[in-house]
């Protein structure tokens, strides 16, 4: 016995005090860490969007029914999508204001498409913690700066839907979309 | 781990002999929480929320399971599910009312334990481990009841969900894709949902646990007690059982005088009637408020409305809540003073009643009440109190505050206040 851990002791002596053991223990510690990590990130990644979640992820509206001034309130990935036909007087309200005095900089032209300015769509999601704002539907509160209104914590969005007034941090966020035809809209 | 005057277990029939050898589980329960765990015999009934903290939390995990078996965690069914629970399940009322109400049961429990600790000292060397280990727990059940509360999936619950997941999408650019991941979707449904039973389901047996490794922390030092002075000799102790467990014993039964009372006269007093309402995503009701033991919390995230440097305000509010809780660990080494109890330190003690309580409830006022401007103006005031109450005030009480003499054991105290109330007059 003696002289097996005296061997086991000096084995690796010649080698630069690395023994031959020091490399097995790090060899099956690297092994066994790269086997728990591979099982690990599937078993984190099952929690993101599932593939049927992820089906949905795009919608079609036909906005031809919304005269200048209305608004409808839609779904966008289980979430409320708010498109906004503007008045001349609303563009005007939005085009009037310099990017400088913004919290989240952006002109009415950054948030729409070319061509079809007087249609503004964004989330329904304030950007503070995530309600409705009011504003779209007919008789809602418009706020302050004539777009819309969260009553959770009171932001308020002007006629571009950008960040005026209250906590949020950001515009409401556009969606990307296009045009698919002068009425359809595809958002996704 | 104990006192060496501790009663030693000596298992009497053959029986208990047998187990003695092979699984000593009697012996462990004898050492923990009977005769052979030696208190302080001067404790209050403020030592008595531990064990009460223990009860709530098995009324939890009773009631819990028996709801499980009817519950269907399913978006477009957990509602009703909760109906039929309501309406159809035989005493399903009342199972759901406990559970309710046992989760408010069990935070008035928590906080009271919390405060007790604050006030005594509790944090303080040999115990911060124990300490720790209890904001670990307090954590996980605010953890557990968030995620409880969605499962009915009512307006709040939906909006509720919405607004706390919402609370990770403050953090710079990794922020979103966490929110997604959380919830597993771009909103609360039915993922979130599932998982939220799932876990909701879990947390309180890994509470269980933790609560295990609270008590094992304890039981090395020994509890404190009311004079903060650690005990010094056999006098000063009593066994826990039959002591302790009898006075235990009444305030349990207070415990479930208070409970029932809420359960059959009260069980929506405490909550919101916005629950009542299907959770509907196209809809946020007008005030989202979350329950009342989130009060001084949601009061501190909504506090922040103004930018600092280049942090958005909102990013400040999630910081500071957390922030709020997360300080508490730093609190044995932010009071350095070398006197425990409350009772002693006549400046502290000012701070303690007339600063701090206060300012909570203030917090927890505004926290529940709709953000109008001056609500707000409370809230940045009561919260800018709270975190200058631990970081500034505490640490400066313990420099120049003159401590009042403490008593040489605990013994002492005990016997001057026994000789103190045999001055009073006879009734
Ligand atoms: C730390 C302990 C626990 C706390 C603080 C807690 C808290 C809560 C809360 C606040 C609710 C919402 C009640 C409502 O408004 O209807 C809830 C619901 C629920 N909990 Fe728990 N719970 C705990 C342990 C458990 C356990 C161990 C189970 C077992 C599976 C469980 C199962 C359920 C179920 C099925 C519901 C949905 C039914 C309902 O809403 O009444 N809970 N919980
Ligand atoms: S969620 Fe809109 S202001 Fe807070």
């Amino acid at each position: 016995m003696a002289s097996l851990t005296e061997d086991s002791a000096t084995a690796g002596e010649e080698q630069g005090g690395v023994r031959r053991r020091d490399f097995i223990n790090v060899a099956a510690a690297s092994f066994a860490g790269v086997g728990a990590v591979s099982v690990a990130l599937p078993l984190i990644n099952q929690m993101n969007p599932s593939a049927d979640v992820l089906a949905e992820a795009s919608t079609e509206v036909d906005v031809s029914a919304i005269a200048p001034g209305q608004a409808i309130k839609t779904i966008f990935r289980k979430q409320p999508l708010f498109v906004r036909h503007l008045t001349p007087e609303e563009i005007a309200a939005a085009e009037k204001v310099s990017t400088s005095e913004l919290r989240d900089p952006q002109t009415l032209e950054d948030r729409t498409k070319p061509g079809h300015k007087q249609w503004l769509i964004t989330m329904g999601v304030c950007t503070h913690l995530g309600c409705v704002p009011l504003g779209a539907a007919a008789g809602e509160i418009k706020g302050e700066f004539g777009g819309y209104f969260c009553p959770c914590h009171g932001s308020s969005y002007d006629t571009a839907g950008r960040i005026r007034k209250g906590p949020a941090p950001k515009n409401l966020m556009v969606p990307d979309y296009s045009f698919t035809s002068d009425t359809v809209v595809k958002v996704g | 781990m104990s006192f060496p005057w501790a009663n030693e277990y000596k298992p009497s029939t053959a029986f208990t002999r047998y187990l003695d050898e092979k699984l000593p589980l009697p012996r462990f329960v004898y050492n923990a929480v009977g005769a052979g765990y030696p208190v302080p015999r001067n404790l209050n009934y403020f030592w008595n929320f531990g064990v009460l903290a223990g009860v709530a939390l098995m009324v939890q995990i009773i009631s819990g399971i028996i709801l499980a078996m009817h519950f269907a965690a399913e978006s477009t069914v957990a509602f009703a599910s909760v109906e039929h629970i309501m309406r159809d399940v035989n005493a399903g009322w009342f199972i759901r009312y406990a559970h309710m109400n046992g989760a408010s049961m069990f935070f008035i429990v928590v906080y009271t334990h919390i405060f007790r600790g604050l006030f005594y000292g509790s944090y303080k060397p040999p115990r911060e481990m124990v300490w720790h280990l209890g904001l670990v727990i307090f954590l996980l059940m605010m953890a557990t009841a968030f995620m409880g509360y969605v499962l009915p999936w009512g307006q709040m619950s939906f909006w509720g969900a919405k607004v706390i997941t919402g609370l990770f999408g403050a953090i710079p650019l990794v922020g979103e894709p966490i929110q997604t991941w959380l919830l597993g979707g771009f909103a609360p449904d039915n993922a979130a949902l599932n998982r939220f039973f799932s876990l909701h389901y879990l947390l309180p047996f890994v509470i269980l646990g933790v609560i295990v490794l609270h008590i094992w922390a304890l039981h090395i030092p020994g509890s404190s007690n009311p004079t903060g002075v650690e005990v010094k000799a056999e006098q000063d102790t009593v066994p826990f059982h039959p002591y302790y467990t009898a006075k235990d014993g009444v305030g349990v039964a207070a415990f479930f005088i208070v409970f029932a009372t809420l359960v059959f006269f009260a069980p929506n007093f405490l909550g919101e009637p916005d629950n009542y309402i299907p959770a509907n995503p196209m809809s946020t009701p007008a005030n989202i408020v979350p329950e009342w033991y989130f009060w001084p919390f949601y009061a501190i995230l909504r506090a922040f409305t103004v930018d600092f440097l280049f942090i958005p305000a909102k990013l400040l509010g999630v910081l500071a809540m957390f922030a709020a809780i997360l300080l508490l660990f730093f609190l044995p080494w932010l009071d350095t003073s070398a006197v425990r109890s409350g009772h002693y330190r006549p400046l502290f003690r000012k701070f303690f009643w007339f600063g701090l309580i206060p300012c909570i409830v203030v917090l927890g006022y505004c926290g529940g009440s709709h953000a109008t401007d001056g609500i707000v103006l409370i809230s940045q005031i009561a919260a800018a109190y709270y975190f200058a109450h631990f970081l500034i005030i505490l640490p400066i009480i313990a420099r120049v505050e003159t401590p009042k003499p403490l008593p040489n054991s605990i013994t002492e105290a005990v016997l001057a206040s026994n000789a103190g109330a045999s001055l009073q007059p006879a009734e």
